[in-house]
């Protein structure tokens, strides 16, 4: 029996308060940049926001200006998203559950190293390589399948089109969600799977029964990640997409993201053109929070069924 | 609805090692039959060799025969599905899928066969198999509720509902109890008594008492020493293998002297 009173201080207590500290501070620095970027963000668009409308690009006011930009941007980003996510799952679950172990490892790391090439050499593959390549496809959809808005012709002769952006895009977001979704999927309980095997479930079925339900709120978390990557990204679109006016039809040159929109007349932007840029900076970054909030929404409405508890 | 099994020169392997050696043993239908054994004997690696479960692990393959009614499960072109499709299986710790519902949980199984059974079926199959798991009175107000809120002890009991919905042959349970307070325990080991007037039941215990009080039949295992095989020392009524076992290890085992 030691007798130490039980006032005394042990030695591992500073630790724990420099710790405690130490995480206290970095939580708070997150929510002060975060805060300190919104602030500046919403402090140089104003300008933008009440200036009369015909000072701004345009002639018809900041909203008119925006919106098409807007439209654009979504419009890339789901292309992106329609391809990559069932590639990226298909791919994710091949990992996991399909192939041999050795396999799995060697194509876990190659569809890693995909996300480490830099987005300025996809802009150039995209607009070197794919969209020659892909133009007479465009000419086949605009001839076959014209009478769908989003394919009417004539299409674009170079294959610049918003559609290629898409593409590209896709194949940059790949990665992220095809690396988060095979984590959760192999994080799948062994209890559960088995659980479903025993019941005489075929290797498909015990996904849909064990796997997929277990890993549902992860591949969204994965697939809003890889949604923010394809909404900001802009050296690719930059490069890739030969830009212009809104239009419905994707292999038609034409419309513009956000991103490049901002990367594109930075540079050469002055007075209020500066916060108009801006002001499109701040419309984005809303855009990507509120994405966020609603796929976090998404996740919390199922919670009772998570398995949490 | 129930079926015996006999086995014939069983030898499981994971990978090269050899972790059940030679075990030859014939299960009755309609009966209860219990494998104990001190840890890391094999029983429940036998056990799950009875459903080809066994094989779900990278490396894993068995040598030798089991016989469903003279069927062999390892037969050339035999489906492992529809073996596990007749040859339930109820696990150590509790899993019920997380993401269904107490009555999705049920019907799990029969949906993966049967894909249109009539919402009149399912509700009495439902009810039957939950009455059948002695859990319908505990559960029959939330059945829209998830599996996953029950109580650990109506958990493996609503696990237990899945297995028989499916009416399989014979059902499998690994160590049902050991996760389980005494009186979930009694409640499973009353259930077991019933299950045996429709189905061949056998079951891997590391409770000599529950041996004693719910199986049969019992079969001992043991193993030499660390990294040799298991073996089946001796198989026989319940009733002798504790009051009078005919091999010394076995003696030693139920009476607590080692295990």
């Amino acid at each position: 029996m030691t007798n130490t009173p039980l006032t005394t201080q042990g030695a591992g207590r500073t630790g724990d308060k420099v710790f405690s500290g130490a995480a206290l501070a970095a939580g708070c620095l997150i929510l002060a940049v975060l805060f300190g970027v919104a602030l500046f963000l919403v402090v140089q668009a104003l300008p933008a926001l009440v200036a009369p409308p015909d000072k701004i690009q345009g002639g018809h006011g900041f909203f008119a200006y925006i919106g098409p930009i807007v439209v654009g941007t979504l419009i890339a980003a789901v292309i992106a998203l329609v391809i990559a996510t069932p590639i990226a799952i298909g791919v994710a679950l091949f990992i996991s559950h399909f192939a041999p172990r050795r396999l799995a490892s060697g194509l876990g790391y190659v569809v890693d190293l995909l996300a480490a090439i830099p987005s300025v050499v996809y802009g150039a593959w995209g607009a070197a390589f794919l969209a020659k390549e892909i133009a007479p496809a465009y000419e086949w959809m605009a001839s076959n399948l014209g009478w769908l808005p989003i394919f009417q012709g004539p299409a674009s002769a170079t294959g610049k089109t918003i559609l290629t952006a898409g593409i590209v895009l896709s194949v940059m977001v790949l990665p992220i969600i095809t690396s988060i979704s095979r984590e959760i999927f192999l994080q799948t309980p062994k209890l559960h799977e088995e659980a479903a095997l025993a019941l005489g479930a075929t290797r498909w079925e015990m996904i849909r029964m064990a796997v997929f339900p277990f890993a549902r709120p992860g591949v969204i978390s994965a697939v809003m990640l890889g949604l923010g990557r394809a909404l900001g990204e802009t050296m690719a679109v930059a490069l890739v997409l030969s830009s212009g006016a809104l239009t419905a039809s994707l292999i038609q040159s034409g419309n513009q993201t956000i991103a490049a929109e901002i990367a594109l007349n930075f540079p050469e932007a002055s007075g209020l053109k500066v916060n108009t840029l801006i002001a499109a900076g701040l419309v984005l970054f809303v855009i990507t929070l509120g994405v966020n909030m609603v796929a976090r929404w998404i996740i919390t409405k199922h919670k009772e069924f998570s398995g949490a508890n | 609805m129930s079926k015996r099994i006999d086995v014939k020169d069983l030898n499981v392997y994971y990978g090269d090692f050899l972790a059940v050696e030679d075990v030859n043993i014939n299960i009755e239908a309609k009966s209860v039959t219990a494998f104990i054994g001190p840890s890391g004997c094999g029983k429940s690696t036998f056990l799950r060799t009875l459903n080809r479960m066994h094989e779900v692990l990278p490396g894993a393959r068995v040598e030798g025969e089991v016989l469903l009614d003279g069927d062999n499960l390892y037969g050339h072109g035999v489906d492992p599905v529809s073996v596990r499709a007749q040859i339930g299986m109820v696990f150590q710790r509790p899993n019920p899928f997380p993401t269904m519902s107490i009555r999705d949980n049920v019907l799990a199984g029969v949906k993966l066969n049967n894909k249109k059974i009539t919402k009149g079926a399912a509700d009495a199959l439902v009810e039957k198999s939950l009455l059948g798991a002695n859990l319908w009175n505990e559960v029959k107000d939330r059945l829209d509720k998830p599996g996953s809120g029950l109580s650990g002890g109506q958990q493996q009991r609503l696990c237990i509902a899945r297995a028989i919905a499916v009416e399989p042959q014979v059902i499998l349970m690994d160590e049902p109890c050991s996760a389980l307070d005494p009186i979930s325990t009694l409640a499973i080991e009353d259930l077991i008594n019933e299950l045996k007037d429709q189905f061949t039941v056998v079951i891997v215990t590391h409770n000599m008492q529950q041996a004693a009080r719910v199986s049969d039949k019992t079969a001992f295992f043991n193993i030499a020493g660390t990294g040799k095989p298991g073996k089946l020392i001796e198989f026989g009524d319940t009733h002798s293998i504790f009051s009078n076992p005919s091999q010394k290890a076995t003696e030693d085992y139920v009476s607590g002297r080692f295990g």
